[in-house]
């Protein structure tokens, strides 16, 4: 819950203050509340209303954007990253990325999942949510399209540029734990 | 059709990853990934990208009260 607050407030501290209003009144209100069934769909409405409330207190909350804005065309990798069509091989990698892992970490470090959070909070907001629902077992496309309203085009442009912009946040991580590596030998 | 370069690639990794190409495309995309070792690299980090934000997005909510607080929650950016 923590974190599904985190998608509509700017900073974990504005969260965490939503949750635990939201738990105030749900203890404060439980005695209107009726039938067990729909308990959970309570309580996520109480949380809606107070996430509603402190985004007006919180002027950094980010606003939500235009949807051409997040659509913005243009490539996601760097054109500067590609050979020129007076090179050799127009369009083919001037230096191939760097594999992330190392002998010394397998798979994606505890560091690097902080990277990677940090670089989903900076998304756009549509970008966000749509890289946030794609569990690795939840969430099917078509049931992000219903919730955010999209196409299935737009739904996908908007996980690419999300993947894209966070692979990059990663790589820049990686290249300057790598360079910190080489000056201390 | 001719070859894809991998400046073309990189903007096809989520098409393809989703099954969207179309049957020319992605054998194209496929014959490319077979001899570029750096697109290979490329489109390996977008899969543990999208694995990893998964986690980090994941919590002890169930997909069906999430998809409740979203629906309402657009409701509420509509109106
Ligand atoms: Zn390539």
């Amino acid at each position: 819950m923590l974190r599904l607050a985190r998608l509509h407030v700017s900073s974990g501290s504005a969260a965490e203050d939503v949750l635990q209003e939201t738990w105030m009144a749900v203890l404060g209100g439980l005695h209107r509340f009726e039938g067990r069934a729909r308990l959970r769909t309570w309580v996520f409405q109480i949380l809606l209303n107070v996430a509603r409330t402190q985004g007006v207190k919180d002027r950094r909350t980010v606003p939500f954007s235009a949807l051409t804005a997040d659509l913005d065309a243009g490539p996601t990798v760097d054109s500067a990253r590609f050979q020129g069509p007076q090179e050799p091989f127009p369009g083919g990698w001037r230096q191939f990325p760097a594999p992330w892992t190392s002998p010394e970490d397998a798979a994606l470090s505890g560091e690097a999942e902080r990277v990677i959070r940090e670089a989903i909070m900076q998304l756009p907001e549509r970008q966000r949510v749509v890289i946030a629902l794609r569990d690795v077992d939840g969430c099917k496309p078509q049931e992000v399209c219903e919730i955010l309203g999209l196409s299935p085009g737009n739904q996908r442009v908007l996980l690419h540029r999300a993947c894209a912009f966070v692979r990059q946040q990663v790589e820049g991580y990686f290249s300057r734990r790598h360079a910190a590596r080489t000056e201390r030998t | 059709m001719t070859a894809i370069t991998c400046a073309q690639l990189v903007e096809l990794v989520t098409d393809y990853l989703e099954g969207e190409l179309d049957e020319l495309t992605a054998r194209r995309f496929e014959e490319h990934l077979a001899l570029c070792s750096g697109c290979r690299t490329y489109v390996d980090q977008f899969r543990q990208v999208i694995q990893a934000a998964g986690q980090v997005a994941e919590d002890d909510l169930s997909w069906q009260a999430r998809t409740h607080l979203l629906a309402a929650f657009r409701g509420w950016r509509e109106r």
